[in-house]
């Protein structure tokens, strides 16, 4: 789903199709394609980051020290640098690559309208 | 050579939002290949799905300069880049260090872009050519390419009472290229993501053109289960459906060599629905030819990589 | 102040003179006849070290239009040429060039498109992507070739404009023919060209920039409305340009030029090599005291209707001689602008069209006399045809 925006006339954007604003497509999110959501199993997480590499989404975040999202939901409560850091939910498609690949068992995919009373 | 750890500290140059398939191979690898340097980089990307999916204007996943051109063109195009900036990097007008990067997918790199990449190839410009290879023209409905394996169905391959699928050997697109004699070629896998990166590395060192094929697993047009992408690329690697290696300046390399417990084809044929035809006992005929030509080039591949 | 030379030159051998003097930063050429010609000079000045150009030779003229595409998004200064089948063969990437906005120049040495394959002069080729988005500079000689070149860079690179420029001369008659062509000094062609700010180029890696995004029914009209209007600021560009050369060589240029017009009666309106035989057969006509004139095309694209109707004011019959075919269509290419220029125009002459010179079919000075003595007919009410023949055996 798409961030609210108008659609431009034809004097309010740039010529010839050119997209000045690298890596806009954050403001377009896919996580509502999504039937099956990832959950983290912190206990047998070893943050080997199997995960974030295998993600076609770039949904697994990554801890940084000075992480603005450290406490919040969905977040790990203490991601150190380079540990899991949790899954990014609005881009998430709930492929299940995670979940199969790795070696921990420490994600698990639950459907999800199991979340959707939260 | 870094660790998995390392490389996830640095930003993503493929970013969230883009509109490719659930468990879509080709972000996974696009990932990889651009942790291969840490240079900025210039990415001339042919039409297909990686193209498409991620750059539905007004919105790109791409946190790096971009171009698309066209279907055939993605290896001329980043040689003209890579032109331009070699003269204004002489003239003084650009002072950093650029890598340049082309994707095309098999329809864009086998098929209607090869002629591009080949002069492009020859004519020796310092950029990495990656071929996603998901076997087959998925972006405009799944039809069969030549790099579309024996006995898969696509759309154009279909299955039917006078045919069951396609009924050609996939182009060895890898040996075609280094028939170039090129610095540098290498087949890929994503399952095996530190190699791939590894091998991003030594192209993006290459002086010269360097050439990566990286299988890309492709949800619905195999038709398995979107969690097992890189659960079918291993198979692909260790039935030697698709064998790991490099040629750097003519040495052939073997990188993974599954020696006794080389697995049988079956077992990557039977995960994938494109292929559900063949597991009927009167197409085992194909199944055996399948199993006989993986057989005889994985027995000559060892034979270039001197591992006989 | 300029100096200029006198020398003789082949169409091709201006050209590339032109191109020497512009220093592209990447030249990407394909070897087609004769388009050739130009690139063989050019090859010379890059191996003798007289151009910093990375001359890029690629495999097909889809590779050479590919690669200028990517170099010229990268941020350089961009030129090729090519012919006949290498522009036809470019054609796909002809409507990314300017679709994405990207500037360059491109010597089209018209020649007849396949088939039959042929080799010699007619304007099927660039006629063909008239409707490109590419802005269309015609050349009746050699020295027009190279003026046009120089004058289409500095078009091309206008802020207002950021649109690719053709450049088109006859092949064979204009690219192989020698003729005294007169040029102007590097210094002061290196003034008039200026220096190259390219529009947010890749090469600027700290502004990541997407260009070709798939563009679909939210936003390709509006940046086709866009290219509308870059083209429509072409023509002052163009005016403006032609003004600021002018006063360099010392020539007057105009979109259409104009030939003994004041008051002539009965017009040949034409383009290329083929003005210049015109031009011979309306003075031997006026020394006989006939009012002909002849209105030459210089610029097709972006095209001045207002123009054609001013210059045309006096005219009652008009002649317009298309090389090239439009098949089905209600006459050729240029018939068609020139006839549906007058629509609104209180005063409308008999417009009649002549197709000639396909394949290179010589157009010789009894055709041209042909058709201006049709024209006394024409302009006596007796139209007949629409369309007619030059030159074909019946």
């Amino acid at each position: 789903m798409v961030e609210e925006e108008k659609l431009k006339g034809w004097k309010d954007v740039p010529i010839g199709g050119k997209i000045l604003e690298a890596g806009n497509s954050r403001k377009y999110k896919t996580g509502d394609w999504r039937t099956f959501r990832p959950v983290h199993k912190p206990e047998l997480c070893t943050n080997c980051m199997i995960c974030w590499m295998v993600c076609p989404d770039s949904c697994i975040k990554v801890g940084k020290v000075d992480d603005p999202n450290k406490g919040k939901k969905g977040v790990s409560n203490n991601p150190k640098l380079g540990n899991f850091g949790g899954f990014d939910l609005d881009f998430c498609k709930g492929c299940g690559i995670c979940a199969e690949e790795c070696p921990f068992k420490a994600i698990e995919m639950r459907e999800e309208k199991e979340f959707k009373e939260e | 050579m870094v660790n998995i750890r390392e490389l996830a500290l640095d930003g993503e140059r493929l970013v969230s939002g883009h509109r490719l398939c659930p468990g879509c191979g080709l972000s996974i690898i696009a990932r990889a290949v651009m942790r291969g340097t840490k240079d900025p980089i210039i990415v001339s990307n042919a039409t297909g799905c990686l193209e498409v999916s991620t750059t539905i204007y007004p919105f790109t996943a791409w946190d790096v300069p971009w171009i698309h051109n066209a279907f055939e063109n993605a290896a001329a195009t980043i040689s003209g880049a890579e032109s331009a900036y070699n003269v204004l990097k002489k003239k003084g007008k650009i002072t950093k260090n650029i890598k340049f990067l082309a994707f095309g997918g098999d329809g864009g790199t086998y098929d209607i872009g090869l002629q591009s990449l080949s002069g492009a190839l020859e004519r020796g410009h310092t950029f990495v050519y990656v071929c996603v290879d998901n076997e087959g023209y998925m972006n405009t409905g799944i039809q069969r390419s030549s790099s579309t394996p024996m006995g898969a169905w696509t759309n154009t391959s279909a299955v039917g009472k006078a045919h069951q699928g396609k009924e050609q050997y996939k182009k060895d697109l890898t040996a075609v290229v280094a028939g170039h004699h090129i610095p540098y070629v290498a087949q890929a896998s994503p399952h095996n993501y530190m190699d791939l990166v590894r091998k991003a590395e030594k192209a993006f060192n290459t002086k010269g053109p360097a050439f990566i094929n990286v299988l890309s697993p492709c949800v619905p047009g195999w038709k398995y289960p979107a969690q097992l992408t890189i659960k079918m690329a291993k198979l692909a690697v260790d039935t030697c459906f698709w064998p790991l290696y490099e040629i750097e300046n003519g040495v052939w390399t073997l990188n993974y060599n599954p020696g006794p417990n080389k697995k049988p084809i079956t077992e990557w044929l039977k995960t994938q629905g494109r292929f559900r035809h063949l597991m009927k006992p009167e197409n085992a005929h194909i199944v055996e030819a399948i199993q006989k030509n993986i057989d005889e080039r994985w027995e000559e591949l060892k034979k270039w990589c001197g591992k006989n | 102040m300029a100096q200029k030379t006198k020398r003789a030159m082949t169409g091709a051998e201006c050209s590339a003179e032109a191109m020497r003097q512009v220093n592209p930063d990447v030249v990407a050429a394909y070897p087609i006849t004769p388009q050739t010609d130009i690139m063989h000079a050019f090859a010379q000045f890059v191996a003798d070290g007289t151009v910093d150009t990375d001359l890029i030779t690629v495999e097909s003229e889809h590779s050479a239009m590919s690669a200028c595409v990517g170099a010229g998004a990268a941020g350089a200064r961009t030129m090729t040429a090519t012919s006949a089948n290498g522009l036809a063969l470019m054609w796909e990437i002809i409507y990314v060039a300017s679709g994405l906005r990207i500037p360059m120049v491109m010597n089209v040495v018209n020649r007849a498109l396949s088939g039959p394959i042929n080799i010699h002069c007619d304007h099927s080729d660039s006629m063909g992507c008239r409707d490109s988005g590419w802005i269309q500079l015609y050349s009746e000689n050699g020295e027009e070739a190279y003026e046009n070149t120089l004058m289409a860079v500095k078009i091309s690179e206008h802020p207002d404009v950021l649109l690719p420029v053709m450049v088109c001369q006859d092949g064979f008659i204009t690219s192989h023919c020698v003729e005294t062509a007169e040029t102007i000094d590097d210094e002061t062609i290196k003034n008039f060209i200026g220096t190259y700010n390219p529009h947010y180029p890749l090469l600027d890696v700290d502004k990541p920039v997407t260009y070709g995004a798939l563009d679909l029914f939210d936003y390709y009209f509006e940046h086709k409305r866009q290219q509308l209007l870059a083209i429509e600021n072409s023509k002052p560009v163009i005016k403006k340009v032609f003004e600021e050369f002018g006063k360099i060589s010392g020539k007057n240029y105009d979109f259409f030029e104009s030939y003994m017009l004041e008051d002539a009666e009965r017009v040949i309106f034409c383009s290329n090599s083929s003005a210049g035989s015109a031009r011979v057969v309306v003075d031997e006509l006026r020394a006989k005291g006939e009012k002909v004139g002849l209105l030459k095309m210089r610029v097709f694209r972006p095209w001045l209707n207002e123009m054609v109707v001013e210059k045309l004011k006096n005219a009652k019959a008009v002649a317009v001689l298309d090389r090239s075919a439009s098949f089905g269509a209600i006459g050729g290419p240029l018939f068609m602008e020139v006839r549906s220029s007058f629509h609104e125009s209180a005063h409308k002459p008999s417009i009649i069209n002549y197709i000639y010179g396909l394949g290179g079919r010589e157009l010789d000075l009894d055709q041209i006399r042909k058709v201006f003595s049709e024209l006394e007919d024409v302009k006596n009410g007796n139209t007949g045809e629409l369309l007619k023949y030059l030159g074909v055996r019946e």
